[in-house]
């Protein structure tokens, strides 16, 4: 076998044995699902009627607010999800079978990769799960098939990217505690974006912020794909942010993972 | 796949003939070990036994502490070393470095004639490491651990599930195979450490303080497996701070005290070079063990201060016996117990690290032998 079907095949050892931590250990799963499927909850139920009538006013035109905010909750479930990650990652390398791992013949990071791979597993099955519940709540998409497709992998793109990200803040951090507040950025970010209402209506320096960070692209590009609102150079930024977080996440995690301490 | 990984039967693999050499032509290369160069085979001159380990000049420090400093020593194919040191003496950090999780600082360090820091991936695929800190998978059960370390190593799936059942019975863990091993007691946990060690039959084990916190009769079962791959032509190299442990195991014997080989030899050269036994004072206080020194204290005594334990030299004879017990009472030193021990590991050790005045030998006036 050529070093890139062992690759290969340790990557998948390892998503097996991620896969199996899941479902003996589901806290971190859940707790990932459900966060999502609470906001789209308390958003629509609670704060529904008020937002609905203040993005009216701007003018945006898309509908009705669940048809809005269906696109942010999507984005903010792969936030939950590499959160989750985070903790999993730093709970994992406190494990004394990682010293082990590291003193074998085995493609290096396939550890990682596994983790990567089970978490964007996990993290499509609670995408579904939020669209579904959207749906129930009255999300109606104007997607064609080809536009789910392009959706999902927008998807999947960023699940990729914020969870490399996730596992080096996972091996940056001591204790898993410390992960776990590290992997509040991805959580709460989304919040800072146009998930919630339009970035037009925030005040001066939040809107720039708003504006610019990577979130805000990613659900525009969503939104566009899912309830037909213009995309312009979103994609574009969407790739490129998507693609920078998973090189510097995948980079970082990598080199920490070389210089873990033996124990 | 490797030609015989899949045979428990590790004699066969080794002891093919009489040959005692790496054959590395036969070395199972499931690997990336292909593309790199073979190693020619390090051959100590004097006796023509190929060395499974090398260390020269190994240096290691952490910050501005020196755990190592500057240490040589070397393990013949097919035989048990013993590294033997008080906590914090840097028996883990060696094994860390040979085992490619630490890098050195300074010196050479060859396992299975492959340089640990320039081809760290075909050292991994000769060797199996049992570290001090279990090393299993908590929240998969005894079998996944063991599937798990047989698919890591590329063994096939009828292989991996064939040596995992072997490894279950022969360590007594078929009851337990579909339990967590959070579930498992300390032995338990310990054995299937060693298991998944052995599951691709490594050429050589590290084994960090294997018995340290396991019941006699665990510790024994351990033993009993060390003895077993070893005549099987297993290389192994432990840490351990038990002395009897190294004399029970030990071909050779390694005493690491404060970042120096202190002495080298097999455990019968070692316990020559404390000739007599001791009698051993124990008393009630800090106080009257200070007393003791005063009067006592000539001839070699040493207080040990933590057990409030002194060790006076003896041959052993009636005579000296009650001149010592004479000199007792005529000082009325207040003596909790006495008792009368002969030579062992245990008067190598307090020799050689036990006080201040520790002689750092080096290894080569140590013992004459061309090591």
């Amino acid at each position: 076998m050529s070093s890139v079907s062992y690759a290969v095949r340790d990557s998948t050892t390892m998503l097996r044995r991620d896969f199996r931590h899941s479902l003996r250990y589901p806290a971190m799963t859940i707790s990932g699902m459900a966060v999502p499927i609470v906001f789209l909850l308390l958003f629509v139920g609670v704060f529904g009627n008020t937002l609905r009538a203040g993005i009216a006013a701007t003018g945006s035109g898309v509908g009705s607010y669940t048809n809005y905010l269906t696109p942010g909750i999507i984005v903010m479930t792969a936030g939950a999800a590499a959160a989750a990650t985070a903790v999993n990652v730093c709970t994992d390398m406190t494990e004394g079978i990682i010293a082990r791992f590291r003193t074998m013949a085995i493609t290096r990071t396939a550890v990682l990769t596994g983790q990567v791979l089970g978490s964007l597993i996990r993290t499509m099955v609670s995408g579904v799960l939020v669209v579904a519940v959207a749906a129930a709540l009255g999300f109606r998409s104007t997607a064609t098939p080809i536009e789910w497709v392009a959706a999902a992998g927008v998807f999947a793109m960023l699940t990729v990217a914020l969870t490399w990200l996730t596992v080096a803040f996972g091996l940056v951090a001591k204790t898993p505690a410390g992960a776990s507040s590290l992997s509040l950025l991805p959580e709460f970010l989304p919040f800072v974006s146009s998930t919630f209402v339009p970035a037009a209506s925030m005040p001066a320096g939040v809107r720039w912020f708003a504006a610019h960070q990577p979130f805000t692209p990613i659900i525009e590009t969503l939104r566009g794909l899912l309830i037909g609102t213009p995309i312009g150079d979103n994609a574009a930024l969407t790739i490129a942010w998507c693609a920078a977080m998973t090189i510097v996440g995948y980079l970082w995690a990598r080199s920490r993972y070389d210089r873990l301490p033996a124990r | 796949m490797g030609l015989n990984s899949l045979d428990f039967d590790v004699a066969s693999r080794f002891n093919n003939g009489s040959v005692t050499q790496l054959n590395h032509d036969e070395t199972p290369t499931e690997t990336p070990a292909n593309s790199v160069r073979r190693p020619v085979p390090s051959v100590a001159a004097s006796t023509g036994t190929t060395l499974a380990i090398e260390v020269l000049g190994l240096r290691k420090s952490f910050g501005n502490q020196v755990v190592l400093d500057g240490i040589n020593f070397s393990v013949a194919e097919g035989t048990v070393f013993a590294l033997l040191g008080p906590n914090g003496s840097g028996k883990t950090t060696t094994v860390q470095i040979l085992s490619t999780l630490l890098p050195a600082d300074g010196g050479l360090v060859r396992v299975a004639g492959y340089d640990v820091a320039r081809q760290p991936d075909p050292v991994r695929h000769t060797i199996g490491v049992t570290g001090q800190f279990s090393a299993v998978d908590n929240l998969l059960t005894g079998t996944e651990n063991l599937l798990l370390i047989a698919d890591l190593a590329h063994l096939d799936r009828t292989a991996g599930r064939r040596r995992t059942t072997e490894l279950l019975e022969r360590f007594d863990l078929v009851a337990a195979a579909d339990k967590t091993a959070a579930t498992y007691s300390g032995g338990m946990r310990r054995r299937l450490d060693l298991a998944m060690t052995l599951i691709a039959e490594p050429r050589i084990i590290f084994l960090d303080e294997p018995t340290t916190g396991l019941d006699p009769r665990s510790r024994h079962t351990t033993w009993k497996i060390v003895r077993e791959l070893t005549a099987a032509g297993v290389t192994i190299f432990l840490t351990t701070q038990q002395l009897e442990e190294a004399d029970q195991l030990a071909d050779r014997v390694a005493v690491l005290d404060g970042g120096h080989i202190v002495a080298e030899g097999t455990p019968t050269e070692l316990k020559r070079r404390v000739p007599g036994g001791r009698v051993e004072l124990r008393f009630a206080d800090p106080a009257a063990l200070a007393a003791a020194t005063e009067v006592l204290g000539r001839n070699g005594t040493k207080p040990d201060l933590n057990s409030l334990v002194m060790r006076v030299p003896t041959d052993g004879a009636v005579t000296s016996l009650r001149a010592l017990l004479g000199r007792i009472e005529d000082c009325s030193l207040p003596v909790e117990s006495v008792s009368v021990r002969m030579a062992d590991l245990d008067d190598v050790f307090f020799a050689l690290t036990g006080s201040a005045d520790t002689v750092h030998d080096s290894p080569a006036t140590t013992d004459g032998e061309g090591l």
